[in-house]
């Protein structure tokens, strides 16, 4: 018994058949995806970079009720409001700052006018000093740019909202 | 014949092997360890205090954060407690739901265990086969919460949301397409459940490829086998739990001890170690997850056939859905009052503890009548393991810290925290 135990030892039986195993994937398909121009898919819940929606004759959907500031746990967010002159409450600085943001989506949760949303943008970086906050022009920019996304998802996850 | 004194190194914070920012002040006597001193603190952000400044449901999303690769099952310790303290319990589907979820994260922790202990010990291949596998996981994280890792899943009284009946698709490139591309999607054409299902086809399959690559592997053997042994009575007497007290030949589980979501329902043995060395956790670990694969499957199947509520129907603690929340006025206060407010906790203190991948993890929550809790206790595992080290790696040899460091399967964010 013990002798056929140096034999098993000696002919590096547990090695080879380890070898057996990765050598296999030698000319299996590659798991990975060639990424910039390959994309891992991403559902529709997906939460990446902030941005404000407009409805669909162009004005703003944030009415500054100020209920994103205050269920962000980061307190990332900040708003000050006014009376805009047709009487309507808008607000007059809407900042995020990217640094203290934790992406925890309680923002569009508690959002009542669907305004601010968590679009799919990952990939997005800051070169300069001061980059990471984003103000309300920037965020409209981002809902301009992406709103058929945002609504296509929000449209087919509205069943489980 | 010149004196020769111990020596002093540092090990960390900065070492690939420490698993994060471990620091250790290794005592040496040639290549033999006399003294270990590990130093924690450095990931410290301050969790327990931070929660409380902040309403109840905003600290959900800091402990994903604790222990950073079993994201959801500190969600659920902190869920737990607070549905202790408001005495109320999430519909059958959500404890369902959430007992799927939390042994996904434990396969996702031990799968990062299994690389990362590879890796430190000499096995680079199995970190990327890990890696393949957790990234089916993580889709299946993705597809119900919006995020790959802090999920913010689990809430008081449910989950947040339904788990949904579609995936999302490979899209067509360059490289995939036509009969490939039907290939990579073939998991996805379903909903999340058939995806998981698919998963747990595939898994046991790849685990009997790991025990290839690594169970009478000689040199994994070698550097495992009588490492960091603790016998069972130090075990108890060390507050290890999980794994490492399951290494030792203790029976120990909160799932089947103190069961609580759907755990009681369920079919599933707990693995025991019989010579409380670092082999015995790793088969102990790995035949864990067999059996995460296996409640999964259970939990798949009787999530298929019952659908309902995930969320409980208590507008004082959970937010009405957006339908309501937008035609009726008194969901709509509903709806502010809870984010604004959020809902207040009466007087009295609860401990919940759930079987995390890496022990016990608990929250002790002290409220007192208001909205935020008073003080929040943490208890986490790793902890009393890493309290240990000197006691498990004194008298080994310096390249065995490395295989203990692994074998107590460290994260630092729960540790610190």
């Amino acid at each position: 018994m013990k002798m056929f135990k140096y034999l098993k030892s000696l002919t590096l039986k547990e090695l080879l058949k380890g070898m057996t195993v990765t050598g296999k994937y030698f000319f299996k398909r590659k798991f990975t995806i060639r990424y910039p121009e390959e994309k891992t898919p991403k559902s529709d819940r997906f939460r990446g970079l902030h941005a404000l929606r407009r409805y669909e004759n162009g004005e703003e959907r944030c009415i500054a009720c100020k209920l994103c500031e205050a269920v962000c746990p980061a307190l990332a967010i900040s708003i000050d409001s006014e009376q805009r002159e047709d009487g309507t409450r808008r607000t007059t600085k809407y900042e995020i700052d990217l640094f203290k943001c934790i992406y925890c989506g309680f923002c569009e949760e508690s959002c009542p006018v669907d305004s601010i949303v968590l679009t799919d943008i990952h990939e997005f970086h800051f070169e300069t000093e001061g980059r990471n906050v984003l103000d309300k022009q920037q965020l409209l920019a981002i809902g301009d740019l992406r709103e058929k996304e945002v609504a296509e998802c929000r449209q087919n996850d509205s069943e489980y909202r | 014949m010149s004196d020769i004194k111990n020596y002093t190194i540092n090990f960390g914070p900065q070492h690939p092997a420490a698993h994060g920012v471990l620091r250790l002040i290794l005592e040496m006597d040639g290549e033999v360890i006399v003294h270990a001193d590990p130093h924690v603190g450095l990931l410290h952000r301050g969790t327990e205090k931070l929660a409380e400044s902040k309403p109840f449901n905003h600290s959900i999303g800091y402990m994903d954060r604790l222990d950073y690769v079993s994201m959801m099952c500190n969600e659920h310790g902190y869920v737990k407690s607070i549905e202790k303290l408001l005495n109320i319990e999430a519909p059958i589907r959500a404890q369902y739901i959430r007992t799927m979820f939390d042994e996904v994260t434990r396969i996702l922790n031990h799968l990062m265990w299994i690389g990362t202990h590879g890796l430190d010990l000499g096995a680079m291949t199995l970190f990327l086969y890990a890696f393949r596998e957790r990234e089916y996981l993580m889709d299946c994280y993705e597809a119900v919460s919006g995020a790959r890792m802090h999920a913010a899943y689990y809430r008081p009284g449910g989950v947040y949301r339904d788990l949904p009946d579609y995936m999302p698709k490979h899209a067509e490139s360059k490289w995939t397409k036509g009969k490939a591309l039907k290939q990579v999607n073939s998991w996805r054409e379903g909903s999340l459940l058939d995806f998981l299902e698919h998963f747990t086809d595939y898994f046991p399959e790849k685990i009997a490829e790991y025990n290839t690559l690594l169970t009478d592997n000689r040199i994994w053997k070698q550097r495992t086998v009588n490492i960091g042994i603790v016998s069972p009575e130090r075990a108890l007497q060390l507050g290890f739990t999980g794994p490492m007290l399951r290494g030792s030949g203790i029976e120990w589980d909160l799932r089947k001890k103190q069961t609580y979501a759907a755990y009681d329902k369920l079919d599933f043995d707990i693995p025991v170690g019989v010579n409380g060395d670092s082999y015995d956790r790793y088969l102990v670990r790995m035949e864990e997850m067999v059996q995460s694969n296996k409640i999964i499957k259970q939990c798949v199947k009787w999530l298929k056939d019952n659908p309902g509520p995930v969320m409980l129907d208590d507008y004082k603690v959970a937010p009405p859905n957006r339908e309501a929340m937008k035609n009726d006025m008194e969901s709509m206060i509903h709806h502010f009052k809870l984010f604004t407010e959020g809902y207040t906790v009466p007087k009295g203190e609860a401990y919940a503890a759930v079987e995390a991948p890496k022990g016990e993890f608990g929250v002790y929550l002290v409220a007192d009548d208001s909205n935020k809790p008073f003080r929040m206790k943490i208890r986490a595992p790793g902890f009393a393991h890493i309290s240990a080290m000197n006691e498990m790696v004194k008298g080994s040899m310096l390249a065995d810290v490395v295989s203990v460091i692994g074998t107590m399967d460290i994260v630092f964010g729960e540790i610190d925290r």
